[in-house]
């Protein structure tokens, strides 16, 4: 028995969103008689982080304080439509519609606050800790609580704002094929080193090494958690996870979450991240976005570090034990190939 | 089917509850005591978010017939916190970004303070092995690792 070392390397390059029907979202942001902004959304965070990014885009853009930003995503019923949590395209698709939905409201709060004030709306600006003052002359100035409490009980506004993003619509060239199906692209290189067992065909990851350009990260401790539970999810899909069955026979296929395997927390390995920020042109504040696409470099990765350690090529996922055994007593025995 | 009578100390609590025979722990905890902290989630002891201390010791409510707990202390997730102050494992938690949708949260907490009230200054592989019970489909277990070191070091860096 011997255990092999390798090492592979993938590079993505990956659309966020997707194509279909312009792939938009949107989303709806009004200001309460508190001065307190609530985002309506229908968007859904699973834990990524989208709560937190929108609410940084919404204050960020209404230049309020981020507490005083709610971030709504509670029915799908009541809030605006989303197509959904996936393709690492929340931050770009949903943020992008928060932008504009702020940017309508901070136009009315702005018009309000310029007629308590009595100035022209085009010379104030917000100090983003909750005031909004003529540009030059910080003493005259009004709170956005005042200038909701304005808008509400004496001018009869609704600070709020509309917002969608929508891709336009790219046809296929009938000469050539040729379309843009996206406006925005993240990029990845990821260096994956495994172990293989010859005799019973395991793979034990022992090292990554990634670099993820993703735009500008908005969140960097949220883009960091996604990458490093991206490339575990990467990891899972290479070597465990399948709802087919290791054999031929379905029976002993996984029934349940008990017998579809995942890794633990003794199966994953070092693994250093950089992170570009190279900011995207229709992104939000130059975000991409670090979803699905922190798990994809991940798999080509792996199947390349395995023919490096033992010459096969597998082209199935998972790469289970059996399926790297039988490759390797299906060429005579490991072929370790030049160390890289 | 004739109910029995049950009696246990919860999070320091006496309570009291009827309930059927072959009824397990964690129904018993959610649907009867209204303590929604442990998680179902496979209901076969394969993912440890159902976790809970019996008397100190690391159990899974799932598959523990809530009869045998009779007379006994059961410590759930909810027991951790202190009104309105979170518990040195929770904060360091929250710190390291150990949660991202949370479901296998309340089982890490409770598996990570079975492990630090019988040792409290673990190893990383000691770690591991303590929460090797529980499944995450978030994180990639490394911040949630990081987060129970944070806690054992009482927030110190820990080479």
């Amino acid at each position: 028995m011997t255990r092999h070392r390798g090492r592979g390397i993938a590079s993505i390059n990956y659309p966020i969103g997707m194509n279909l029907g312009g792939d938009p979202s949107q989303a709806l942001v009004h200001s309460n008689p508190s001065g307190k902004f609530t985002v309506a959304l229908s968007s859904i965070d699973l834990g990524q982080g989208m709560k937190s990014v929108t609410r940084q885009i919404c204050a960020e853009t209404l230049g309020v304080p981020v507490e005083d930003v709610y971030v709504d995503t509670a029915d799908s019923d009541t809030g605006p439509h989303c197509m959904g949590s996936f393709a690492s395209r929340g931050t770009h698709r949903v943020g992008n519609a928060v932008m504009m939905a702020a940017r309508e409201a901070r136009g009315v709060m702005m018009e309000a606050a310029a007629e308590e004030l009595e100035v022209n709306a085009a010379d104030l600006e917000t100090d983003g800790r909750g005031n909004i003052h003529v540009k030059g002359a910080p003493h005259r100035s009004i709170s956005t609580k005042d200038v909701a409490i304005a808008a509400q009980f004496k001018q009869g506004k609704t600070i709020s704002g509309r917002g969608i993003f929508l891709v336009p619509l790219s046809d296929v060239d009938p000469e050539t094929g040729e379309m843009s199906p996206a406006t925005c692209y993240a990029h990845a290189c990821l260096v994956a080193e495994v172990e293989v067992d010859d005799e019973t065909g395991e793979v034990a990851m022992v090292r990554m090494d990634s670099a993820y350009e993703l735009g500008r990260a908005l969140n960097p401790r949220l883009v960091e958690q996604q990458l490093v539970g991206g490339a575990w999810m990467g990891i899972s899909h290479a070597l465990y996870e399948t709802p087919e069955p290791y054999y031929p026979d379905p029976s002993h296929g996984p029934r349940d979450f008990v017998e579809y395997l995942m890794p633990g927390p003794g199966d994953i390995c070092p693994h250093d991240i950089a992170v570009l920020e190279r900011p995207a042109a229709d992104g939000p504040f130059g975000a991409k976005g670090p979803g699905e696409m922190c798990a994809n470099p991940v798999l080509p990765a792996v199947a390349n570090a395995i023919f490096n350690a033992v010459g096969v090529r597998v082209d199935e996922l998972p790469i289970t034990p059996e399926r790297v055994l039988r490759a390797i007593k299906a060429q005579g025995g490991a072929r370790p190939q030049a160390r890289r | 089917m004739a109910k029995t009578a049950l009696q246990f100390r919860h999070n320091g609590r006496d309570v009291a509850i009827f309930v059927d025979g072959g009824t397990n722990l964690l129904a018993a905890l959610r649907e009867l005591i209204g303590d929604m902290t442990p998680k179902f989630g496979c209901g076969q002891g394969g993912c440890g978010a159902c976790s809970v201390l019996i008397d100190g010791e690391l159990h899974l409510s799932c598959l523990t017939l809530a009869e045998t707990v009779a007379g006994r202390s059961v410590e759930t997730l909810d027991s951790l916190k202190d009104g309105p102050n979170l518990h040195p494992l929770q904060r360091a938690f929250a710190d390291n970004f150990a949660a991202q949708c949370g479901y296998c949260t309340p089982g890490m907490l409770m598996a990570a303070k079975a492990l630090l009230d019988r040792n409290p200054q673990p190893s990383r592989t000691e770690v591991i092995e303590a929460i090797s019970g529980n499944i995450c489909r978030c994180t990639g277990y490394e911040p949630i690792i990081n987060a129970v070191l944070a806690a054992a070091s009482g927030g110190r860096a820990r080479a």
